[in-house]
């Protein structure tokens, strides 16, 4: 957390269009321009941040800037890109890497986050967030395509832990070590999906826990939380999709309170980008995140006042 | 050569795994990639098609959300089938989605099931270009009392710019009337049109706006944007077009805001 509240403060010092909203210990949820006016009407949502998909901002003006801007004056916000393909081989687009740069000094977002994840070959962009082997080759060039990103922008981004369905047969490690090795190689921080491990974990036969365990906690600057769904695979187990349209399960809030336990208070946002629900529907969600955040803080404060002692 | 040289280099380095993974997202005809597979020795059909749908149907939706009018003429099932035909010929080439679908009036043209609507592809030119227009910079727009302050004698020479949102479609159908009908969410009637329409696109403000243009407008609105003074523009359109009005086709752009505003406006 040290690190971006530094970068918000200094934006704040020098001129900013916006003023610097602290985002520390707070839920937000997904920004989605159908609740604008809910949110500017409703008196209870004057705590919390919003997170927005950095792509739907990348035309030149018209409404989606307006309504960014409107949200902004008054909310932490948090900058989600989704299409950078910093998981394939293939060098950065350049262009798109301009255009996010020019987003960050534009919004100052608190947050800056991207996906191990590709979704562009060749000239091709296929709109999903596509999974990579996990190998020292791999690990070497999306080290350097994090780098890259970091030094345009100037600032670490949180990397995101994708949900995968397949395994490649060639992959080395587990994602564990290799979040591990690219925090330790480009200093980026992290974005842990807490419902991204339940379903890999699921898909894949592993325990959420354990990946937890072995995850580097130390570096996670946001939580993602978001519902999913339910299918079968080949063999007719259980087969979780992460489909952002229904509300946090069960297990994933259980996941979540370890981990907030585990590290006090973390941004911790609420994701839902299909079958949009109503404004409160989606903040009763983030509510129930922020009391659980709330629960811990306490916990956390009376253990430092303890120490003190 | 240097993109093949680039492309065997990740071979032997282990970074082509999107080389065997892309072909079937697209491709229903072709197999599960051999780089991938479930846990334990589990089967990855399944799993992989998740891929498949995520790409196929997020594209498809894609097309949805920029086509509302299109889907609601044809209904959603023949839309999706259509949409899908495209998502497969003509994938995105950009990350930014509000871009894509720029091929897709021309491919409806094209598309056999659609050939009974001949005016379909228009109604999706209009809506492609008000998708352009909801993206487009933000500027100010020349104010219809604009031209009152000028003198009399000056008009003749006045130069436009147009407005950056500013957007023109040329119909041989009644594609303003039939896209109206389709994107507001009342009940839609019979259209009794037939007569062709050229729409005038425009978002001076928040509110893209979509207005059919009077006779022959189009050919001077395509004059002023093309640099001409307004006299000569509207020689060129009373040429082309006899039923051309002068004073109704400058009152509708500029109630449109299809100009930039003073500062841009050079005489």
């Amino acid at each position: 957390m040290a690190k971006l509240a530094i970068h918000a403060d200094r934006g704040a010092s020098e001129g900013s269009r916006f003023p610097a909203h602290r985002i520390d210990g707070l839920a937000g949820t997904s920004f989605k321009h159908q609740h604008l006016t809910s949110i500017l009407d409703d008196e209870a949502s004057n705590r919390g941040f919003f997170e927005v998909h950095a792509e739907n901002y990348m035309g030149e003006g018209g409404p989606p800037h307006a309504a960014l801007t409107r949200i902004r004056q008054d909310y932490p916000v948090s900058l989600h890109g989704v299409c950078m393909s910093i998981g394939g081989p293939q060098p950065l687009d350049k262009a798109h890497l301009g255009r996010f740069a020019g987003l960050i000094e534009r919004y100052e977002p608190a947050l800056v986050s991207e996906h191990l994840a590709w979704s562009t070959h060749e000239t091709t962009y296929y709109n999903d967030l596509l999974p990579l082997p996990y190998t020292e080759a791999t690990l070497q060039r999306v080290g350097d395509h994090i780098d890259e990103v970091q030094e345009r922008i100037r600032r670490p981004i949180l990397l995101e832990n994708p949900s995968t369905y397949v395994l490649f047969r060639e992959s080395m490690m587990g994602e564990t070590a290799f979040i591990r090795e690219l925090v330790r190689r480009t200093g980026c921080r992290l974005l842990l999906d807490i419902n991204n491990v339940f379903v890999s974990a699921t898909n894949h036969g592993f325990s959420a826990l354990e990946y937890l365990a072995d995850y580097p906690l130390e570096h996670v600057g946001e939580i993602h939380l978001a519902g999913h769904a339910e299918q079968e695979d080949d063999e007719g187990d259980l087969l979780l999709i992460d489909s952002h349209d229904a509300p946090v399960a069960d297990a994933v809030w259980t996941l979540f309170d370890i981990v907030i336990g585990r590290c006090g208070p973390i941004p911790t946002l609420i994701e839902w980008d299909s079958a949009i629900p109503d404004w409160p529907v989606l903040e009763a969600e983030a509510i129930a995140a922020q009391a659980i955040l709330d629960r811990h803080a306490g916990a956390f404060l009376r253990e430092k006042s303890y120490a003190r002692r | 050569m240097r993109a093949a040289e680039s492309i065997s280099g990740d071979v032997a380095d282990g970074l082509d795994y999107p080389t065997g993974f892309v072909p079937a997202l697209l491709d229903p005809g072709c197999a599960t990639p051999a780089l991938v597979a479930g846990p334990r020795g589990k089967a990855a059909d399944k799993r992989f098609n998740v891929y498949r749908n995520n790409v196929t149907v997020s594209l498809i939706e894609a097309l949805a959300a920029a086509f509302p009018a299109t889907m609601r003429i044809t209904g959603e099932t023949f839309f999706r089938a259509m949409a899908r035909f495209h998502v497969r010929e003509t994938p995105p080439v950009s990350p930014l989605l509000f871009e894509y679908g720029r091929d897709f009036p021309a491919f409806i043209e094209r598309y056999e099931h659609a050939r009974s609507m001949p005016w379909l592809a228009d109604v999706a030119r209009v809506e492609r270009a008000w998708l352009d227009a909801y993206h487009a910079a933000d500027a100010p727009a020349l104010p219809p009392h604009a031209l009152t302050s000028l003198p009399p004698d000056a008009l003749g020479d006045v130069v436009f710019e147009a407005h950056p949102s500013t957007r023109m479609v040329r119909s041989a159908y009644p594609a303003v009337t039939i896209f109206a009908a389709n994107r507001a969410s009342g009940p839609v009637g019979r259209i009794e049109a037939t007569e062709p329409e050229n729409a005038l696109v425009t978002r001076p403000a928040l509110e893209v706006e979509v207005r059919r243009l009077p006779p022959g407008a189009d050919v001077f609105l395509g004059s002023l944007l093309s640099g001409e003074p307004l006299a000569s523009a509207a020689g060129t359109a009373s040429a082309r077009c006899p039923e051309f009005d002068l004073a109704t086709a400058i009152v509708v752009m500029l109630e449109a805001g299809a100009f930039a505003a003073p500062g841009r406006m050079r005489r």
